[in-house]
C-alpha cells in the first residue's frame, strides 16, 4: 500500500488591499506539482463543511485553499460571523474579488504548485466565484455551483452588491462549470435560463447540468435539501471538470 | 446572500446568548438559509449586539408559518399592554 496524507491548516494570506485575512488550506503531502483550487464559502460562513470540501479536494490530490470572507467581520462561531456578516448586508463585492485575487496569488506562489487555478464556490460563494472569474484573467477555470443573485431583480442593487454579476458576461475570462437544482427558488429555472442566454450569447466555454428532483444546496449532506444521486453525479462532474482544465 | 431580505430595528432589552444575559442594540429579522432548522430557508430572527462581537447573539429560524402565528402574538400582546398602560395613566 502507498503511503498516504495530507496537510491541513490554517494560515493567514493576503488579501483586498493588501489586508491579512484568514484561510484554511490542505494538500497532499509531498512535493506536488499539485494543481490548484481555491474556494469560496457560502452564505453560511467559512464553515465545517467548507473545511470538509478543502480537504475533499486534496485527498483527490489537489491543493486547495478556503479564505474567510468574512475575516473582517469578526471572530466567532461560523454561525454568529454568518449572522452579522448578513446584517451588515453581506461583504461587498469589491472586497470579495480582492480577497479572492489575494487566495489565487497566494496558491500561484506555493512552491509545490502546477501553476494552474480553478475557482469553486456554492449558493452565495457560486455568485462570487462567477463574478470574479468576469472580473481576473488569474484563473483557469470555474466551478459556480447554484449561484444565487448572479441575476439581480432592478430592486436589488444593494451598495455592497452594486452590478449583477450575469452583466460581466462577456468578461468571463476561463471554462465554466454550472450545477443548479431545478427545482431552486435562487436561482430559479428561469434565472439559471437567462445566466445560459448570457453565455451563449457571448460564446463562452461552458457546461451547466441542472438536476430534476433537487432544489438548492443539493451537496450538504446535512440539510434536507441534500440530494445524493445528484449530489454524487455533480462531485464526479466537479473532479473531471478540473482534471481537464487544471491536471491535464 | 441569496435573498437579501433582511429587516433591521433597534432593541433596548436583554438576550440570553451562550454566555448568559447580555444587553441587546439591535433585532435581525431575515428570510434565508438557516443554519440548523431542517428547511431550504426560515425566518430568522437574532437578538444581538455587535460591540460584543458576533457571539454576543440569541437566535430563532422559524417556519414561514411559525413566524405569522410569532407575530400574531407579538401584536395581540403589545395591544393588550397598550390598553394596560392607557388604563394607567
Amino acid at each position: 500500500m502507498a503511503y498516504e496524507g495530507m496537510i491541513a491548516e490554517t494560515l493567514s494570506i493576503s488579501g483586498n488591499n493588501n489586508e491579512l485575512i484568514s484561510a484554511y488550506s490542505a494538500r497532499p503531502l509531498g512535493p506536488g506539482p499539485f494543481p490548484g483550487v481555491v474556494l469560496i464559502h457560502h452564505l453560511p460562513g467559512w464553515s465545517e463543511w467548507y473545511r470538509e470540501a478543502t480537504r475533499r479536494f486534496a485527498h483527490h490530490g489537489y491543493a486547495a485553499i478556503s479564505h474567510n470572507l468574512y475575516h473582517r467581520v469578526g471572530e466567532g462561531d461560523a454561525e454568529d460571523v454568518a449572522a452579522k456578516a448578513r446584517a451588515e448586508g453581506g461583504v461587498a463585492d469589491e472586497e470579495v474579488l480582492g480577497d479572492t485575487e489575494g487566495a489565487v496569488q497566494w496558491m500561484r506562489a506555493q512552491p509545490y504548485h502546477n501553476g494552474k487555478v480553478g475557482v469553486i464556490g456554492s449558493c452565495s460563494g457560486g455568485r462570487q466565484a462567477f463574478l470574479y472569474a468576469c472580473n481576473t484573467s488569474s484563473i483557469d477555470a470555474v466551478v459556480e455551483l447554484w449561484g444565487g443573485r448572479v441575476v439581480q431583480a432592478e430592486d436589488d442593487r444593494p451598495e455592497k452588491q452594486p452590478t449583477p454579476p450575469i452583466d460581466f458576461t462577456k468578461d468571463l475570462s476561463c471554462p465554466m462549470l454550472g450545477l443548479f437544482g431545478n427545482e431552486d427558488r435562487s436561482p430559479s429555472a428561469e434565472q439559471v435560463d437567462q445566466h445560459e442566454a448570457e453565455l451563449k450569447k457571448h460564446g463562452k466555454d461552458y457546461e451547466f447540468h441542472r438536476y430534476d428532483g433537487a432544489g438548492h444546496g443539493f451537496f450538504y449532506y446535512h440539510r434536507p435539501m441534500y440530494c445524493i444521486e445528484q449530489a454524487m453525479d455533480g462531485w464526479e462532474k466537479i473532479f473531471g471538470f478540473f482534471q481537464k482544465h487544471l491536471a491535464e | 446572500m441569496c435573498t437579501s431580505i433582511v429587516e433591521i430595528v433597534n432593541a433596548e432589552g436583554k438576550g440570553k446568548g451562550k454566555d448568559g444575559w447580555f444587553a441587546l442594540t439591535k433585532s435581525v429579522v431575515s428570510y434565508d438559509h438557516p443554519h440548523f432548522a431542517l428547511l431550504e430557508e426560515a425566518i430568522t430572527i437574532d437578538f444581538v449586539n455587535h460591540d460584543h462581537g458576533p457571539g454576543a447573539r440569541a437566535a430563532v429560524e422559524l417556519t414561514l408559518e411559525s413566524a405569522k402565528a410569532l407575530n400574531g402574538a407579538l401584536n395581540k400582546a403589545i395591544k393588550a399592554a397598550e390598553n394596560e398602560h392607557a388604563k394607567r395613566s
